[in-house]
């Protein structure tokens, strides 16, 4: 396996997508191939980190008002117009 | 190397007893739909957007929309992806009105292969969170996410910090399965790049060098 056929498949690697043969064939790529290793390797570090982030987090108290206003306006949308039976 | 286990979700049939519900006017059953997804929303919302007021606009936006066009949910994806989609189009409305000189759309950012291969091969210090404190760290994910262009972090946000798989992700941005994963790849090697600047090992010189550890434990 080439380095350029390691990068396409490394995404389908990281999500344990592939089938076992071309899996082999991968980690027995990066099993000499340091540079693709650590691309590897620091990709998967990337996700990670960012899956742990907890950027953007929504606070509690923000959170209960936009419930409240949604239910409210909800509730709005529901109510029969004053014309209607 | 193990894959990247993904996020858990509620199970699906406890998802589809409450919209059920909530179809026959049962507004606890949606306000518990809210209550399941709402951080999510403003999560992915924020990303979009980059602005936390219009986050918490999409976020109501959103799932008024759903609970107006409830009636019209076929059932035949899950109501979250379905969620996700309405909440995706008004969070990229936001993006419009805020960057009027810009047309935005998922379309748009499609560059050559050649923008995301690597560059900087260089080994990462063995614990990358820990040389940077909380806010300096959120700090620079903050920087570094928002700096892709809209379709990759779109993309990367669904896929890698919501959780949801390839095909959820594609019928969410109403995107072809190889036009998700060609992103996701670029986005993730993109954001790997940017990254490696700051949690390479034996940084020095920048500030960035508060790795006190002796960076010799290679893997």
């Amino acid at each position: 396996m080439k380095c350029s056929e390691f990068l396409n498949e490394l995404t389908n690697y990281l999500d344990g997508a592939l089938d076992d043969r071309t899996k082999s064939e991968l980690e027995d790529h990066l099993a000499w191939c340091h540079n693709c290793y650590v691309v590897c390797d620091t990709t998967r570090k990337t996700i990670e980190i960012y899956r742990n982030s907890e950027l953007y987090e929504l606070p509690e108290d923000l959170r209960g008002r936009l419930r409240s206003a949604i239910m409210s306006k909800c509730s709005h949308q529901k109510k029969p117009g004053p014309q209607s039976v | 190397m193990s894959a990247i286990q993904p996020n858990v979700r509620e199970p699906i049939s406890d998802e589809l007893a409450l919209v059920r519900a909530a179809k026959q006017g049962d507004d606890k059953a949606f306000e518990e739909l809210v209550r399941r997804y709402d951080r999510n929303v403003f999560r992915i919302a924020q990303h979009i957007t980059q602005n936390r007021e219009d986050a918490e606009d999409v976020v109501q936006d959103a799932f008024l929309k759903a609970y107006g066009n409830l009636a019209q949910f076929q059932e035949q994806s899950k109501f979250y992806t379905w969620l996700v989609r309405i909440a995706v189009n008004e969070a990229l409305m936001k993006l419009r009105r805020r960057r009027p000189e810009r047309m935005v759309s998922l379309d748009e950012d499609v560059k050559t292969e050649d923008d995301s291969l690597p560059r900087e091969v260089a080994d990462w210090s063995p614990n990358p969170e820990q040389m940077y404190k909380q806010g300096e760290l959120r700090e620079i994910l903050t920087r570094t996410i928002q700096g892709l262009p809209p379709g990759f972090r779109t993309v990367f946000v669904l896929r890698d910090v919501e959780g949801l798989s390839t095909e959820e992700t594609a019928q969410a941005l109403e995107l072809s399965i190889p036009a998700v994963k060609s992103r996701l790849l670029r986005a993730r090697l993109q954001l790997r790049e940017r990254l490696s600047r700051y949690f390479q090992k034996r940084v020095s010189g920048d500030g960035a060098s508060r790795d006190g550890t002796s960076g010799d434990d290679d893997q």
